[in-house]
């Protein structure tokens, strides 16, 4: 039983089993603080498979007793949505999914980059990927909770309320944008910029960024504080949490418009993941994801991120 | 293009056409791609008359019957000069020893053989084996060693976590890891001597490709284009593991180690700080130009000879201009690094066609008189002939279907691209060729004095760019291109191309169900070795293709035969299985066969490797009967 940190130590998958086991001979520790791994303590739980047989297959009710767990697979590094600690607002929410289940909840860490799914829910290590865009297609989403947009984020003391992408404004000012890292596979912000043709003012951020640093994506938001650049372009809760944390004052404003060239929105629905296959699983989150909406709301809030209709 | 009608022995069950039929996208037609007599150019008519093309010789000493480097010698020829194991007797080859690697990840290393030891570095976490090959009763494990590496590595590596080899120099072998390592043991008692981090993985730098050791200096590069990764190329001392020098693939001259040194051939290439002014903004420093696949290193010229990789991590329009130093080559200074000539393959490239590939030094008769040159055959579909003293393109024609562009134009070097074939944010365009793998990838080709044959592994694919739906990451949904990688014409996905660099055309194809992935190795027995990603280790006549033998492995063979003289006198040949890499990794990898854009668009058309292939690391000798 052990330690799912790394591809090499996928688990033997038989059909129905409960139990993950580390193949001989492979060492898949994963040092201690280090970025990436899906350090796990040893698991002898019983994963969530096994409540969702416990809720439809009466036959597995003969089971040994041990207590199911929620698996929870999240980005050890990468607030507001999650990290280590659990103070991510997606850790939040899990743990109210946890707790309306019954359920306790353990981690898989992995960071969300390339690779993210079929490393986690792809390698059936997790049961929950706790906010993923709705509809995309690598996994099964959930009804959305929240539904958030890009922003334009300027310093409140420099005069640049009211930006759009159409604004003349953004051909002069220095402007900071996320790259993903595949050619043509950018954030939908950049791609309306390029289609303007604003391209020499425009500086890249890397998402991914060094993992060493806590939050590498929020590198964006301090370029704003610092005056490294004077907009950025960042997706919503992210930015919506580091500019409440910020010293200076900044202005979150969302970039209009919300759909470029008909093909690129600014606005997203935000679902949870779960493996494909799971309807009966999906059918519970969604129940609950339905009665805590308050609850999801008020934790929502709390983070700073903007929410859309 | 001329295909030999061969059916490979594999592939003749009737079986597998109906299933290719239900699962695999169509193949694009012939007429979507440009014939090879419409786009090769050369600056001058073939004159076969002035000479018989041979490797060059200061860089391809005598075979001593020993496998030193993953590409056999500084020429890069994977040129065996044992002639035990013919045309006439390979029919009669058998295993004599196998190892399990333990790792069953895609193995695309080179066994390298030295003193009687042969060395087998594996996918992560990077073991090395070496076998004491004096035994009475065959190999015995001499001794085994595991690197201390970080498994977070493994998150960052785009493609499967491989490894391309080791190299054995005096008395020692040395090896990177992917965590950014490189390590040089006592090849003796397998114990480092030295040890030197030179990538980042926080920073999304990895290390997959084969030291070159050359000239007192071993010289290495990162991947991790992908990931917005800066490209260099570093030069260590090969006594203590020092940084000699490290040369960038963008930003400033000093930086890239231009100096008074750099004479590049063409217009293009010349100027000052081209490597931060053909980028908008500093696009340059998250500018890509990874180097991951082969370094060269002419005696001839005493000058290191190595590839750039594509640009990154902008969509091409937001990054005008020509992007240098990106999916070109370098010829510079070994001792100093400074670059002494640049050549663009593919400026401002928006196919990914990285420019990592294999050099084979060669003397060659072009336009009446024998020419110093290096052949590339090139990831954008052509094989180039260059002169490698100055960077001149002499010939580049397409040895794979292409329409991506339209020939090189051999006055200004500038490859000729084809408008209604160049990718655009928004635009849906199908039937790209070759697709983002290109015409041939990594897998390095041979070449055969006898027969003054190239023997090119390769892909015969391509792909549509398509608009795609939502896909989200590190907390932020983004949308963009996404490729779907589809056979080429005759729907076959692989070709081994047996290429005449003087008349400029191949001389007998082989085609193959799946991208021919492996390396070659050809042998003065005139036998050309090769594997395929479903794991059959094949023999072909060097002089006709015709099929001579062939050997199940227990997956697919994605790595670099070799053949060698073991301590007995005999002629073994080695090679690893082992399936994965990018196209591969649906077998290695957990990746859901229904999404057709995993692995970056490969998925789509291996979705039915699974079926043939399964994940496995393996270390096979073989040999003719006592």
């Amino acid at each position: 039983m052990g330690l799912l940190a790394a591809p090499s130590c996928l688990v033997i998958a038989k059909r129905g089993a409960l139990w993950r086991s580390r193949p001989a001979g492979l060492d898949c520790r994963a040092p201690a603080g280090l970025a990436m791994t899906g350090t796990r303590r040893q698991r002898s739980t019983t994963r969530l498979a096994t409540l969702a047989l416990l809720a439809w297959a009466p036959s597995a009710m003969a089971e040994p007793a041990k207590r199911p767990v929620l698996t929870v697979c999240a980005d050890p590094n990468n607030m507001p949505f999650s990290n280590r600690a659990q103070q991510g607002f997606e850790n939040r929410i899990a743990a109210l999914i946890a707790k309306d289940l019954g359920v306790g909840i353990t981690y898989v860490w992995w960071a969300q980059r390339r690779g993210y799914v079929r490393n986690t829910l792809g390698s059936d290590l997790c049961d929950l990927w706790p906010g993923v865009a709705k509809g995309m297609d690598m996994v099964s989403t959930t009804i959305p909770y929240y539904r958030s947009t890009y922003v334009f984020v300027t310093r409140a003391d420099r005069p640049l309320a009211g930006l759009s992408f159409d604004d003349p404004r953004l051909r002069s000012l220095r402007i900071g944008v996320q790259m993903v890292g595949n050619d043509g596979m950018n954030t939908p912000p950049t791609h309306a910029l390029a289609v303007r043709g604003i391209v020499n003012n425009v500086h890249g951020y890397m998402l991914y960024g060094n993992y060493e640093q806590p939050n590498p994506p929020a590198r964006i938001v301090e370029g704003v504080e610092k005056g490294d650049v004077d907009v950025a372009i960042a997706w919503g809760p992210m930015a919506g949490y580091f500019a409440k944390l910020s010293s200076v004052k900044l202005r979150i404003e969302p970039v209009t418009p919300p759909v470029e060239s008909g093909q690129w929105p600014m606005t997203y629905s935000i679902a949870m993941g779960v493996r494909k296959g799971q309807a009966p699983f999906k059918a519970q989150v969604e129940a609950i994801l339905r009665k805590e909406q308050p609850a999801i709301a008020r934790i929502l809030t709390d983070y700073g991120v903007p929410q859309v209709e | 293009m001329t295909r030999n009608p061969l059916i490979p022995l594999a592939l003749a069950a009737a079986p597998i056409a109906s299933l290719l039929a239900q699962t695999l996208p169509a193949p694009v037609s012939q007429s979507e791609v440009f014939a090879r007599e419409q786009i090769g150019r050369a600056l001058a008519a073939p004159t076969p008359q002035a000479g018989r093309p041979n490797a060059s010789a200061a860089g391809a000493p005598k075979d001593d019957g020993q496998w030193t480097m993953p590409s056999k010698n500084f020429a890069s020829t994977r040129f065996s000069e044992l002639a035990e194991i013919n045309a006439g007797n390979v029919a009669k080859l058998q295993p004599v020893f196998n190892f399990p690697l333990g790792v069953n990840k895609g193995q695309e290393a080179a066994p390298i053989v030295a003193g009687g030891v042969m060395y087998v570095v594996t996918a992560y976490p990077n073991i090395v084996y070496a076998f004491d090959l004096k035994g009475e009763n065959g190999p015995t494990l001499k001794w085994r060693y595991v690197p201390k590496t970080l498994p977070a590595a493994q998150g960052v590596a785009c493609c499967d976590v491989v490894n391309r080899g080791g190299t054995w120099s005096k008395g020692r072998y040395i090896f990177t890891t992917l965590d950014g390592q490189v390590i040089s043991l006592d090849a003796n008692s397998g114990k480092p001597v030295w040890t030197t981090r030179l990538a980042n993985i926080s920073l999304g730098e990895t290390i997959t490709m084969a030291p070159l050791v050359a000239h007192g200096k071993v010289y290495v590069g990162n991947s991790g284009g992908e990931m917005g990764v800066r490209g260099w190329v570093t030069a260590l001392d090969e006594a203590s593991g020092k940084i000699a020098w490290k040369a960038y693939s963008t930003g400033p001259d000093k930086e890239v180690l231009i100096g008074p040194d750099f004479h590049p051939f063409y217009k293009s290439d010349q100027g000052k700080d081209l490597g931060v002014h053909s980028w908008p903004a500093d696009a340059w420093k998250i500018g890509g130009g990874n180097m991951w696949g082969w370094i060269s290193y002419d005696p001839d010229t005493n000058t290191i000879l190595h590839g750039t990789g594509n640009p990154g991590p902008w969509n091409a329009e937001q990054r005008p201009g020509d992007n240098k130093w990106t999916t070109g080559i370098f010829a510079r200074d070994p001792d100093t690094g400074q670059a002494r000539w640049y050549y663009q393959f593919s400026p401002h490239d928006e196919h990914d066609y990285d420019g990592i590939n294999e050099q084979i030094l060669l003397d060659m008769p072009f336009g009446g008189q024998m020419r110093k040159v290096l052949v590339r055959p090139e990831r954008n579909g052509y094989v180039y002939v260059l002169d490698r003293k100055t960077g001149q393109v002499l010939s580049a024609d397409p040895f794979g279907p292409t329409n991506s562009s339209k020939g090189v134009d051999l006055q200004t070097g500038r490859l000729i691209l084809n408008p209604e074939k160049e990718t655009k944010l928004g635009k849906t365009v199908r039937n790209i060729c070759p697709t983002a793998s290109g015409s041939k990838d990594w897998e390095p080709s041979s070449f055969s004095p006898r027969t003054g044959l190239i023997y090119i592994p390769h892909a015969n694919l391509c792909m549509d760019w398509l608009n795609m739906e939502v896909n989200y990451i590190a907390g932020t949904p983004y949308v963009g291109a996404e490729l779907h990688m589809k056979p080429g014409p005759g729907g076959h996905r692989g070709v081994l191309t047996a290429w005449d660099p003087v008349l400029r055309k191949p001389a007998w194809e082989v085609p193959e169900n799946f991208p021919v992935w492996s390396g070659t190795v050809v042998t003065a027995g005139d036998v050309v070795f090769y594997g395929t990603m479903d794991g059959w280790f094949k023999a072909v006549d060097a002089r006709n293709g015709k099929p001579l033998w062939q050997y199940k492995t227990d997956s697919g063979i994605i790595s670099q035969p070799i053949s060698y003289r073991g301590p007995d006198g005999r002629q073994y040949v080695a090679v690893l299985s082992g399936v994965g890499g990018w196209p591969g990794v649906i077998v290695s990898g957990p990746i859901d066969p229904r999404d057709s854009t995993a692995a970056l668009g490969f998925v789509n058309t291996m979705v039915d490797l699974p079926k043939y292939s399964k994940a496995g690391g393996r270390l096979y000798v073989f040999a003719l009967p006592r």
